[in-house]
């Protein structure tokens, strides 16, 4: 049996999912023999690739960037699974919404700065005005909440999504978990 | 009439139940282990029936009932856990989330809140509803506890337990629909009230609305079983 195409995606996070997929220590290896992980930000492929069985996606829909990014992915992967609360609900990131992406950038760049203040506009993408989950951009098919989801939480659930078994998210975790 | 109590029969999810006169459909059930979601009841405070939560089907009748509020009558029939019901209970819960900010990693209720709970109690594992991103107030003018709007799903049980057990009243509702907010005396800060600082309210807030000041991150469990404990000893004085 050929190995299942792992992606896994750092949208607007704090990359917490990451850690705590990789939290899952030697069972990796486990999961190793069942999937191959061809994009990642701990691999070193540029480019989504044309065919990916599973992707995990964490963090929010922030930026043109993140909604190029999240659409392209939907395109491109046969199951989409919203990891962790910002990709869910915003979480973090969102909290900048009744705010506003100006008044933020002003803080940060301008009103922070000690030396040269101005909002950065090459190279970085815009920001969006308000930060949403990307369910709001694309179909998902799982979601997996919690900041993070824990390292059992992620064996647990890529277990059952890798071999077909049955998947009870909510016994597993819950927003802010 | 004799003052014996009057014993009505009825059924809660196809168990016969027996229940006395006036008794709740609520009281009825958790009485016989029968688990009916709530977020706005409290034992020891008056039921108003604001979260909607503890909807009922009652055989013959197309209206839900707020099983909190809703008395039993002989011969009645109640379901509380249909596939209607729990798509109903997790749209509420969706409005809860998508109505205010909860953002529930960075909560002083963190792992403590019964928003929370409920939510991974009735399989919610997203929102379908855009989230409205509100900018709320957070009044912190009090010198123990603070109040975040942002947090609070407007279950009114601040208000009843202010009024009613501690006698002092300074919560209310102010404004409807989306404007809906609580307020202390008439809308003045928490901390130029007259409030009494003796904390219940805060016990009381199932989410991380009201919470201590003194306390750090989300170490805070809130400790409402004092409520029953307070009536009892006041009715026996």
């Amino acid at each position: 049996m050929s190995k299942l195409k792992l992606a896994t995606v750092w949208l607007d996070g704090c990359s917490g999912c990451h850690m705590s997929f990789l939290d899952m220590d030697e069972r990796l290896l486990e999961l190793a023999e069942l999937v191959d992980v061809v994009y990642s930000p701990i691999v070193d492929t540029k480019e989504f690739p044309d065919e990916v069985d599973i992707a995990l996606v964490e963090g929010a829909v922030a930026s043109v960037d993140d909604e190029k990014k999240i659409k392209k992915i939907r395109a491109h992967s046969k199951m989409l699974v919203a990891m962790g609360d910002c990709a869910i609900t915003g979480n973090v990131p969102a909290m900048r919404n009744p705010i506003g992406p100006e008044t933020i950038l002003d803080r940060a760049y301008i009103e922070n700065a000690s030396a040269q203040a101005q909002i950065p506009c090459v190279v970085v993408p815009k920001l969006l005005k308000i930060v949403r989950p990307i369910h709001e951009f694309v179909k998902v098919d799982v979601y997996l909440p919690g900041c993070p989801p824990s390292a059992d939480t992620f064996h647990t659930a890529l277990t059952a999504l890798v071999t077909g078994g049955p998947l009870d998210v909510s016994a597993l975790t819950r927003f802010g978990a | 009439m004799s003052d014996a109590v009057e014993v009505k029969t009825l059924i809660i999810d196809e168990q016969e139940v027996s229940a006395r006169r006036g008794q709740t459909i609520l009281e009825v059930a958790r009485e016989n282990d029968i688990n009916i979601p709530t977020l706005c009841h409290l034992d020891g405070l008056g039921d108003v029936g604001a979260c909607r939560l503890c909807l009922v089907e009652i055989k013959g009748s197309n209206k839900l009932l707020p099983a909190c509020v809703a008395t039993v009558y002989e011969g009645m029939e109640v379901s509380t856990n249909t596939e209607r019901l729990r798509r109903y209970r997790r749209n509420i819960l969706e409005l809860l989330f998508a109505e205010r900010n909860h953002t529930c990693a960075v909560c002083v209720s963190n792992g403590h809140c019964e928003l929370q709970t409920m939510a991974q109690e009735q399989g919610l594992t997203h929102v379908r509803l855009p989230y409205r991103n509100p900018e709320l107030a957070v009044d912190a003018s009090h010198e123990r506890f603070t109040l975040d709007h942002n947090r609070c799903i407007l279950c009114t049980r601040c208000v009843r337990v202010c009024a009613e057990i501690e006698g002092a009243h300074i919560w209310d509702l102010m404004g409807r629909g989306e404007a809906c907010t609580v307020i202390s005396d008439l809308h003045e800060e928490w901390g130029k009230s007259a409030c009494t600082r003796c904390g219940k309210c805060v016990q009381v807030c199932p989410t991380g609305a009201l919470f201590d000041k003194s306390k750090v991150g989300s170490d805070q469990p809130k400790n409402p079983d004092f409520l029953p404990y307070l009536n009892l000893m006041r009715e026996a004085r």
